[in-house]
Parts: structure tokens; sequence; C-alpha cells
């Protein structure tokens, strides 16, 4: 099972390492994952990179315990919503004791790896978080 | 624009079917759903098919094609098939694009099916492919799955709401208790609040029997313009109402968490539509893809208050027999989840109970019902009211 493949996920590297998302000049929304097109200016909007703090919080969360294709070896994992200072939120693990995290704690942003094709194949990295004091 | 009419269902069984291919079971609806019309194939203008991933579940694509040539009505009628997807609201949408055709003018006799086989893939690949109905990219990347996001649906349900794991487990005690009447459920048997609760935890607070099975099925339903389906039929079903919205591919972009606003858009054009209120429907067909989801489906839909979901199922008020039933063929949950064919079973539930023709689980008297379908964690919707008169 390849989780995604290479050129796919290179396309977005940077944002996925680096927390970079967009920012719409014209009415001031942030955008991370990041949108080419702001949804609220549509074709009057003005779009430029932005790099996130990084800074958020917990706003939902699960433990995955049946994991989907590819994840299995990390089962279990916590995966949250995370809402970020600037104002998105994301989908992202966050690495802590499975019995201490809440809704409304606060984190921050870690480079980790995400996955890997197999023992031979490509390792895959982005941002998770954990708790901000850790 | 024409009134249309439901004239003719079908569902095969729903469940592991080991000895069905993908389209023995589209035929076997298909051909059902004409039977129970009473038309001839002639007659037939065009067909609409529902099918969330023919390419990732049985390695084929080309599906409308594919179903027309089998039933008989390419080679030499070529009547123009169309597939139509929204992960698992395709369904839905495939009766939708077929009561558009009739309602037009162009099209008079319709066939409108959804059709799903996902049992020839081992069960992760399956997951993996209806993960396929979130956003790949920035929730699949990240280890997300469906109970997972339903999961996180479920989480801040509870937190904000105080909506409780018995709660979650009410739903499907309930949908198992009317699947035991159906007789294309896929699980027959009545379960309880403690066996719900072991069962083993998939997504914290989602346990395996808070979510619906990996199933093959098809549905199909005949369409006709209202002024002439008495021709066909002393019971024809008429559509009171067709409404679909979107919102955000991903959870995490949603305005709120524990609301669907498809589908309480989706609900709002379809009462206006129909000019009803919610206090007009008598039963409802809603998805159930996880219990959490049937709560958040009848707080949307105007059954129940905001957060007060789970209360009122724990009540029965959702229970046939209680204000107002809700998945009186037991849901995805208990009836069984090929994710194209849903939509368009939920529409031949709902025809059966107007038809007074739904045996045990007859909810009595009914004239009015709704069906709700989802596709993906809420990124579309589609809701359709219908009634036994016109």
């Amino acid at each position: 099972m390849i989780i995604m493949s290479v050129p796919r996920f290179w396309r977005k590297q940077i944002a996925r390492y680096n927390l970079v998302g967009t920012h719409c000049k014209k009415c001031g929304e942030y955008f991370y994952p990041p949108r080419n097109m702001c949804p609220a200016c549509r074709r009057e909007g003005e779009i430029e990179d932005f790099k996130f703090s990084g800074k958020g919080e917990v706003v939902t969360f699960t433990v995955i315990r049946t994991a989907a294709e590819g994840f299995e070896d990390q089962t279990p994992y916590v995966l949250g919503i995370i809402k970020l200072e600037e104002g998105p939120s994301l989908t992202s693990q966050i690495i802590c004791d499975i019995q201490s995290i809440y809704i409304g704690m606060k984190v921050k942003p870690v480079f980790r790896k995400l996955g890997q094709d197999g023992e031979q194949g490509m390792i895959y990295y982005g941002t998770k978080f954990v708790p901000e004091k850790c | 624009m024409r009134d249309v009419a439901i004239i003719g269902v079908k569902n095969t069984c729903f469940g592991e079917q080991w000895d069905r291919s993908f389209r023995d079971l589209v035929v076997e609806a298909g051909v059902g759903a004409v039977d129970d019309a009473g038309v001839v194939g002639e007659r037939i203008d065009s067909m609409f098919v529902g099918n969330m991933s023919g390419g990732q579940f049985v390695e084929q694509e080309h599906i409308g094609a594919l179903i027309a040539d089998y039933s008989g009505l390419a080679k030499d009628m070529h009547v123009p098939s169309t597939r139509v997807e929204a992960a698992c609201a395709s369904g839905g949408l495939a009766l939708r694009q077929g009561i558009y055709a009739v309602a037009s003018g162009l099209d008079d006799i319709v066939i409108a099916a959804g059709a799903e086989k996902m049992t020839d893939v081992p069960s992760a690949r399956a997951s993996s492919a209806l993960a396929a109905a979130a956003d790949r990219e920035w929730e699949g990347i990240m280890g997300a799955t469906f109970p997972g996001l339903y999961a996180m649906i479920a989480k801040m349900h509870m937190h904000k709401y105080g909506t409780t794991s018995e709660q979650l487990a009410a739903v499907a005690v309930k949908n198992h208790y009317n699947g035991q009447f159906n007789p294309i459920a896929q699980y027959k048997s009545p379960i309880t609040i403690e066996s719900v609760l072991k069962s083993i935890m998939v997504a914290d607070p989602l346990h395996i029997f808070d979510c619906s099975p990996i199933t093959d099925g098809a549905s199909a339903v005949v369409l006709a313009p209202a002024d002439i389906a008495h021709e066909f039929t002393d019971t024809p079903i008429y559509v009171r109402a067709t409404a679909q919205a979107s919102d955000t591919i991903a959870l995490h972009d949603r305005r709120d968490i524990t609301t669907l606003d498809a589908t309480v858009s989706a609900g709002k054009r379809a009462y206006q539509m129909a000019k009803m209120e919610p206090r007009d429907i008598q039963l409802v067909e809603v998805h159930d893809c996880f219990t959490i989801a049937e709560i958040c489906a009848i707080e949307d839909l105007g059954f129940a208050k905001k957060g007060e979901g789970g209360i009122v199922t724990q009540n029965g008020e959702t229970a046939i027999g209680g204000r107002i039933p809700v998945n009186t063929s037991g849901g995805l949950k208990s009836c069984g989840h090929p994710v194209g064919a849903t939509g368009v079973k939920q529409a031949v539930e709902i025809v059966e109970q107007l038809r007074g023709e739904a045996g045990k689980r007859q909810v009595d008297g009914a004239e009015i019902g709704m069906t709700h379908n989802v596709g993906g964690s809420g990124a579309t919707a589609v809701v359709h009211i219908f009634s036994r008169n016109r």
C-alpha cells in the first residue's frame, strides 16, 4: 500500500514540513491547509503564503485503535482537530499519553515521520503536535 | 416542472454475498423494480446508477454502460445510463438526477439505482477506499479513518451536550431491533446496550457496534411523471421534495463540528419545496453510518433540539410507535451499508412504508416520509420527501 505518490506528497512538502499555509490580504482570513482561492472573496481575493506559529488547541480528538492502511503499526494513536491561534483548524496526530489528552489542551508542532511505504519505500514526514507543556 | 412519482421499487438482500457479482446485484434490483412497476423495457428512457467506488472495490469503472448492458438495455435500445458519485450519498444523488430527468419533461420512465460490491476486497482495503470520501491530502495522510472522523464528532457532542455512550448505543439497539423485521437486512439479531458497550473500541468513543458494516447490495426505483403513474400502479408514491447541499470536504473546516450544515441546508430546502415542517414528517430514514450520525441527523433535520438527539433516542421517541420513527429499515447500522445503494434503499423503505407493505415494521397510517443521505463526514447531504397523496 502506497500512502501517497511521490509527486503528490512533494508538491505540498513545504506546507506539510513547515506549516506554511496561505492568507487572504483582502479579507484577512488565514488558511491551513493552504487554499489558492479565498472562499469568502473568491476571484477578488489576494492570496499569499503564510507561515503559522503552530500554537493551537485541541478542538476534538479520538484514539484510533483500528488503523487506516499503512498506519497499522502506530496504533493506538491520537488523532485530533487542532485550532491554530491564527484561526484555521487542521487534522493531525497528537503525540501524548492517550489518557492525558483533553479538549482545550494547548499544543505545539513537531516535525515527525507520518508513515512509510513498507520496508523499502518512501518515508513521509510532516507536522504532528505535542502538548505545549512537555 | 412536472410532478414525479415512484412506481416500482426493489432491494436485493444486503450482506456479504460471496456468490454474487456487482452486476448480478444491480440487475436483480433493476429487473425487480421494473417488474414491480409493470413497465416494459422499451418504455425506459434513461438510467442513473449511484456507485461510490467500483474502481476501488471491483476495479470496474464505466458502471453506467455496464449496467445498461447487463440489463439488456444497451445493445438494441441504447438506453442512456449515467453513473453518479458522491461517496456514500451516491444513491441519493442518482435518485435526485432521475427525478430531474422526469421533472424536466425530457424523460418519462427513468430507473434510479444504486449499488456497491464491497466484500471482494479485504476489509482494510475497503476501509481505505471509504476513507477516500474524506480529504485524502489533509485528513487521510494523517491517519484519519472514517470511524475516526465520526468519533471526533461524537467526542465533541459529548463534551458540548453531555451525550453519553449509552445514548449512542441506544441508536444501535433501536436499529437492530427494527432490522430483525426487514427481510433484506444484513443483521437480523437484536442487540443490547451492554453488548454495544462491551464490543471492541474502534476509535474512542465509537465501538464496533456503533459502526455500520461493510455490505454488498443494490437497490432500484422506477420513476414516472405523476400524471401517468396510475397507468402502472394503484399506489404511486409522490416525490414532494428533492434537495441537496454541500459543505467543506474536511471535517476540520466546518463551522461547527457537531452540526452537519449540509444536512441543515438540504433539510430546509426540502421543507420549503414540500411546504412542510418537521412535524409533518411521519417517519424518516437517516444516514446512520455511525450511531452519532443518527443523533446529529435528527437534530439537524429538526426532529430534536440541538444536543438532545441522544436523549430523544433513549426515550424511545425514534422507535417504531414513537413520536418520529427513525430508520424503520434497520438503517445503515443493521440493514447494511452498500455505500452507493444506501440512498436508493432509503427511498425503497419509505415507499414500502407509505404503501402499507412494511410488514412488522409498518408505521401505522404513514402518509409522509423523508430520506436523508450523507456523503463523507458531511460534505454532501441529500434529502427527499415522499407522500402517499399527491
